[in-house]
This record gives structure tokens, sequence and C-alpha cells, in this order.
């Protein structure tokens, strides 16, 4: 489970966030929606532990994977040994089977700069799968994807998050991404940012449907 | 026309241009032709001369270099990972940049004396601030995602030093050996010259002395033909083996 009780982030004199308060049960999975700017993936980073310069406080399990806006690869790495790396204790063939189930099976041996953008994003949510993570955190993974390969890389996140039940936080400012992924979505707006709207997925539908 | 091809021709141009200048000159004291130097290159390398003091010199290039790459990379790899400490450190990383290799040499030969000690802390420590500077450029364009990432994965920190730090500082690394190389070398010639007894620079001292232009040249072209071997067999090969992955 995630706790999150941020009271306030800054930079400098200028306040980002203020007053969020949420929880992510266990399996969970949870969008948070705001315009481009706001500090959505600062939030993120807070959550990760990435930023501890705030006042609040985070309850995070141990457990914990992230995959950031760009792919963030070891370019002078093959796939495999991107995995691999960041999860020593996983066997060879299982780290193989990650790739599988991304369907990289074939590019074990390449270097990320031999796949396309697409590609390189379903390594990054392969390796973020591989360590059976408890907590799972998305930095807009679908952001500069084309229509048709975001599409495809939601449902295989999809798929994954439905296998392994992670309780997973994703930031996105498409509406369209959240409702197809998340259980719960909380907005943010306002300067500086807060919760200003909570809607689980059965509201989504109903304004969908109105 | 292929580049080795350029190259060969070219030095072969040049020993052309040697060989007239000699022939013009008149003077095999004063300036001897190539072929001139060939008997009494086979004669130091029969009674071993010529390898006994080139070793002596290839070690201490070796030493020098060690202690430089090590000493600099450390010192590069925390000023450009620490800016604080950075602050601190820049003046003395200045000075030392600014300070002429024959001044350190002649301070290491008057405080520790003349040993080989000496020598090779003269050489490694006019070449630490040079190292270090570049070394310094590399941590500090290290890639800052890259280091969230290894700390989200809690990936260990020899593992993130191997595997995330020292890949992006490869070039940076490279360029650094290469250069410092190229330097030392001519560094421990230096030394040798005003303080050892033994080694290619004392020899051209010895040389210098008598005034034996044949001599001197059979030394210092055999030391620059083995330091172009070194070039091209092993820190070629090595800077093409860590850019491998860019041309992947």
């Amino acid at each position: 489970m995630i706790g999150v009780d941020i009271r306030a982030k800054s930079f400098g004199t200028k306040r980002i966030l203020k007053d969020i308060s949420f929880d992510v049960s266990d399996g969970a999975c949870v969008a948070i929606l705001g315009q481009s700017g706001i500090g959505k993936s600062t939030l993120l980073r807070i959550v990760a532990g990435l930023d501890q310069d705030y006042e609040g406080q985070v309850r995070r399990p141990d457990q914990m994977a992230f995959v950031f806006q760009e792919p963030t690869l070891l370019s002078w790495r093959t796939a495999l040994d991107n995995i691999l790396i960041v999860h020593p204790e996983l066997p060879r063939s299982a780290a193989q089977d990650m790739l599988s189930e991304v369907g990289l099976a074939e590019h074990a041996a390449l270097f990320p700069r031999q796949m396309s953008l697409g590609q390189q994003r379903r390594l990054s949510l392969a390796r973020a799968f591989a360590g059976r993570p408890q907590m799972l955190l998305l930095d807009e993974p679908f952001a500069s994807l084309d229509g048709s390969t975001a599409a495809v890389m939601i449902a295989l996140t999809q798929r994954l998050i439905g296998e392994r039940k992670p309780s997973t936080l994703f930031v996105t400012h498409s509406t369209e991404e959240a409702d197809s992924l998340a259980d719960r979505t909380l907005v943010l707006a306002g300067t500086p940012a807060t919760v200003v709207r909570n809607k689980d997925r059965l509201e989504n539908k109903r304004e969908k449907a109105s | 026309m292929p580049v080795s091809v350029v190259r060969i021709v070219s030095l072969v141009a040049f020993l052309v241009f040697w060989f007239l200048l000699a022939e013009i000159n008149g003077d095999p004291a004063v300036l001897p032709s190539p072929a001139d130097l060939l008997a009494p290159l086979v004669r130091e390398a029969a009674t071993g001369a010529l390898f006994e003091h080139m070793s002596a010199t290839i070690l201490r290039v070796i030493a020098a270099f060690c202690i430089a790459m090590a000493a600099g990379m450390c010192l590069g790899l925390i000023m450009g990972t620490s800016p604080a400490i950075d602050r601190w450190l820049d003046p003395w990383l200045v000075v030392f940049l600014n300070l002429p290799a024959l001044v350190l040499i002649v301070l290491c030969y008057l405080w520790i004396g003349l040993t080989d000690v000496a020598a090779v802390a003269a050489v490694a420590l006019n070449k630490i601030p040079g190292v270090a500077t570049v070394i310094r450029e590399g941590a500090r364009a290290l890639d800052p995602d890259l280091k969230a990432m290894a700390r989200v994965y809690r990936v260990r920190r020899t593992a993130f030093l191997r595997h995330f730090v020292l890949p992006q500082l490869a070039p940076y690394i490279a360029g650094a050996a290469r250069s410092g190389l190229a330097v030392i070398w001519k560094v421990v010639l230096v030394v040798e010259f005003l303080g050892r007894s033994n080694g290619i620079g004392f020899q051209i001292h010895l040389y210098f002395q008598l005034f034996d232009v044949t001599m001197v040249l059979v030394y210092s072209l055999s030391f620059i033909a083995f330091m172009l071997a070194v070039e091209w067999l092993l820190v070629q090969p090595a800077e093409t083996r860590v850019r491998a992955w860019r041309q992947a």
C-alpha cells in the first residue's frame, strides 16, 4: 500500500504542491491527471523517494519500480543486460522470459539505440516488472508515442498490471489513458497544485455516458 | 587513397627529406642520414644497452601513468559530482595545471632525493591535474536520469560505478589516457635527463655531453617508435572498443 500525505513542496520561494493526501491500496491503480508543468512528475519523484525536500510524509513498500518519461536505458548494454544489471538476482532465463512477455524475445542482444522508441519503452516496462514490484510508478509512459503504438503499450501495461497486481500510481495529462488504466483518478489543479477531484472508474464511465 | 597508405607514403617522404638534408649538409657528426643510424642501433641492441635503458624508461612511464590516471580519475570524479568540494579544490587544480613540469621535477629531486620515487612522483604530479580536469567534465555530464533510475531500483554501489558511471566516463578516460601517455613519456625523459643514471633520457644526456648526434637520435627514435607502437596497438584499439556501442 502507498500512503501519501504532502503538506507542501516548494522550489525556492515558489510553492508547487500543497495538501495532497491519498492512499493507493494493494493492487489498485491510481492516475494523477493534470496539465503539463503542474507538478505531477514532482509528486511522483517524492513518492519514489527521489525528492526528499518536502513537508509531509510518504509510506511506500520496499520493492518498487519506476517507468520514467524517457526509457532511461543503459545505451552501452544489451536489452537483456539492461534487465539483469538492475535485477542481478534474476536468473537469465527469467529476464529472457520477461522480454518475451513484452514482445522483445528477438531483441535480447540488441543495444537500445538499435531499437525503436516503442521497443525501448517496452524494455523499460520489462525492466520494471522483472523485479516483481509491490509498487509501480509510471511517469507519462506513453508520451511521444504515435496513436497505435500508444494503444498497444496501454494494453500491454494493463495486462502486466492485471497479472502482477502492484499498487500503481501513474501520471498522465491524457484523460483517455487515465480512464483505460486507472481504478481511480485524482485531478491536480491550481497554484500551488492540489487535488481538486477524486473520481473512481464508475464515476468516469457515468461522466463519459452523460 | 586509403588513410593507411597516405600515412606510409608520408613517413617515407619524411625519410627521403631527411636523407636529402643530410646529403646537403654533408657532415654526419651534425646530421647523420637515416642509413647512418642502422649500424649503431644494431650495436646497442646487440650489447643489450638499448633494452636495458628502454625498459627502465618504460617502467617509469607505466608507474607514473598508472598513478596519474588513478589519482586523477578519483579526484575528477569527486570534484565533478560534488560542487562544494569542487569550489574548494578548483583553485588548487588551476595552480598545479600552471606549474611547469621542470619546477615539479626539481622540487621532487630536492625534497625526496635523486631516486626513482622522486622521478615517478614528479611525472605523476605533473599529469594528475590534467586527468582530473578531463574526468571532472565527464562527471559533470553524467546523466541524472540514470542516477535516479539506479536509486529507485537500489542498484548496488559497485554495480552503479561499473555499469552506470564508468561507461559514461569511458570517452573521457580514453581521452585523458591518450593525452596523458603522450605527455608522460616526454616528461619521463626530462626527469631522467636531470637526475637518473639509466633510461633513454639519461642516455640522451650522456651523448649530448659527448656531442654524439647519432646516438642521441638512435635512443630517442627507438623510444618514439616504441611509443607509436603502443599508440597503434594498444591505445587506439582500446579506444575503439569502449566506443563500440556508439557505432552499434
